[in-house]
């Protein structure tokens, strides 16, 4: 397929260049206005999130009936599958940018660089979720990564935060790294940095011998590396509950849900572009190496978040699990697990994002992330108390909600053909039992235990309105059509 | 000089870096473990670029294209982990990486 030129490109980038202009004048206006006490910043950062969105949109209708096009001489690649991920994040991260203003850990008012980064990494994912090269997909992921060790670390008073800085950049830079060795040897077996001829000329050059399976495997290791390290599955994994449980709540909320996301839009355009030909998996079946990382993910994520009393911390485990339950679609690389791993992304969007607000308001309430500040809070505040079991149930994947359908899929994705997988739903099925026993705790302690204090409830209107923003699609997702054909009718070539 | 020379140069700066990372005691030097790792990948690139050809473009520089732009993105991670190191530093009076664990379960 021919690709187009970079002046010729720049009309269909026009959504990741608005992004960029807002960051721009984000920090700018963030000089201009002198009020401290405004939220005008944060709402400046969210009109370029608009703007994006519309001219996604519009880019969506331009290419809806034509064919998918190559941008920067086949650096990216504009398709349907890149526009799912781009609306996918610019939700995420208007979420966060809603979240940061209602936390009260973040003082954020006027803090034009805060939304400025949280743009630029939304920049960064766009990139990932679209490249088609090996330079692109590296420069995509560090873009992503070095923005995301700054807002971890953003609370600069809390050495919990700058903790968790340290160990995200440590384990990211190594893992990058290792990730960039793999890809260079990717690159000298096939002389060529794109992903389609990748995929072309890989089978030839193990068919001629001049490359071993052995040397293939190893170098899918390597960039297995970076790639397990953004969507955080064992064995690279450990960054994640420190980073999390250290970075300020609507980071760790938009770590978990948006990083993750674009983790894994790489990871399937990776793989379903480069890497499916018979040719090569007849050599090389890095389809069990996948199904056993992802059930010792979920296995790993579930039973380290049984003795958790953090609840920040414990979300993180879960996160992790997740994780896990979304490689299962990946295992078979269908076009079924395809649309199961991206029907699942939406519903997670909505479930994870909003217990992790209901986090926020606990510990805007309480002034901690403990469990004990979940105590009664269905006599003190029933709204966001039942808000919150519908977020846990969907999460641990009990009808009727959305996290049912979901999981659903992914387990059909992998029992569907044929194949000897049937074990890692199996475990799948076991993890979900295991997932039940401590999301439950959270239920009990606000259901069946006495609060600590009398006092009523602090949270406002507004932040109820937000919270039932995340409630319905939760609750009705399952049961709309759209979502499905949303997800399935979606195929990378 | 065959492939085989810079590859084998290579791998071992790779595997020093990796050492370092996991063995030094001092933040600063796992920063250069990591711009070992970082720089054995740019070796690679260059010396797969230099000797691998392929059919339809024989003079490949796509190789050294990718290194110019590690170079830069090893640079950007250098300075984001300084910063990153000093903040630790201002708050735990430390840069060793086993003293900065308040975070644990």
């Amino acid at each position: 397929m021919d690709s187009l030129k970079n002046i010729e490109s720049l009309l269909y980038f026009i959504p990741e260049i608005l992004l960029v202009v807002f960051a721009a004048a984000v920090i700018i206006f963030d000089l201009i206005v002198k009020d401290r006490e405004s939220d005008k910043v944060a709402y400046l950062a969210l009109v370029g999130l608009g703007c994006s969105l519309l001219a996604i949109l519009i880019t969506n209708s331009i290419i809806g009936t034509d064919e998918p096009r190559n941008l920067f001489f086949g650096m990216i690649r504009l398709d349907e599958f890149a526009i799912f991920f781009k609306i996918l994040l610019i939700l995420a991260t208007s979420a966060t940018i809603l979240f940061s203003l209602r936390s009260e850990e973040l003082d954020v008012k006027l803090k034009g660089e805060y939304f400025a980064l949280l743009l630029a990494v939304t920049f960064g994912m766009f990139l990932m979720a679209s490249s088609t090269n090996l330079l692109m997909i590296f420069i995509s992921l560090e873009t992503v990564s070095l923005t995301s060790y700054i807002l971890a670390g953003f609370l600069t008073h809390s050495p919990r935060s700058s903790e968790a800085a340290f160990k995200y950049i440590t384990y990211g830079a190594v893992a990058s790294g290792t990730m960039l060795f793999g890809l260079s040897l990717i690159f000298g077996m096939t002389g060529t940095g794109d992903l389609a001829e990748i995929g072309e000329r890989l089978p030839e050059v193990l068919a001629s011998g001049e490359v071993t399976a052995l040397g293939l495997l190893i170098a899918i290791t390597f960039i297995l590396a970076g790639i397990g390290y953004k969507i955080a599955s064992v064995p690279f994994h450990m960054w994640s509950p420190d980073v999390y449980e250290g970075a300020p709540i609507p980071i760790t909320a938009f770590l978990s849900v948006a990083s993750k996301a674009a983790g894994f839009a790489l990871f399937l355009r990776f793989f379903y572009s480069g890497f499916k030909a018979p040719g090569i998996l007849d050599s090389v079946d890095w389809g069990l190496l996948l199904a056993v990382v992802s059930a010792l993910t979920m296995t790993v994520g579930n039973l380290a978040a049984l003795p958790q009393r953090n609840v920040k911390r414990l979300l993180a485990y879960s996160s992790i699990a997740h994780g896990g339950y979304l490689l299962m679609g990946g295992v078979l690389l269908t076009s079924d697990g395809l649309s199961a791993i991206l029907f699942y992304l939406i519903v997670y969007l909505f479930m994870n994002l909003g217990a992790f607000y209901v986090v926020i308001l606990v510990a805007n309430d309480s002034g901690s992330e403990m469990i004990e500040g979940f105590r009664g809070l269905s006599s003190r505040s029933p709204l966001i108390a039942s808000a919150m079991m519908i977020f846990l149930i969907s999460l641990t994947g009990i009808p009727p909600f959305a996290g049912f359908f979901g999981k659903f899929f992914l387990f059909k994705a992998v029992i569907d053909i044929d194949s000897g997988f049937y074990w890692l739903a199996f475990i799948g099925l076991l993890n979900s039992v295991i997932s039940l026993y401590y999301y439950a705790r959270i239920i009990k302690a606000m259901y069946f235990e006495s609060a600590d204090e009398t006092e009523s409830f602090y949270s406002t209107k507004s932040a109820l309105v937000l919270l039932t923003v995340f409630v319905i699609p939760t609750i009705f997702i399952g049961f709309l059509n759209i979502f499905y054909s949303l997800s399935g009718n979606i195929a990378l070539q | 000089m065959t492939l085989q020379h810079y590859l084998v140069i290579s791998a071992i700066l790779f595997s020093l870096g990796i050492f370092a990372v996991l063995t030094r005691k001092n933040a600063i030097s796992i920063l250069m473990g990591i711009e070992l790792i970082l720089n054995s990948c740019n070796l690679n690139f260059v010396a797969f670029s230099r000797f691998v050809s392929i059919p339809d473009n024989p003079n490949n520089i796509d190789g050294q294209i990718i290194a110019i732009f590690g170079i830069v993105l090893a640079a950007a991670e250098a300075a984001v982990f300084l910063a990153i190191i000093l903040a630790i530093y201002r708050e735990f009076g430390s840069i060793r990486p086993d003293e900065v664990d308040t975070l644990k379960g």
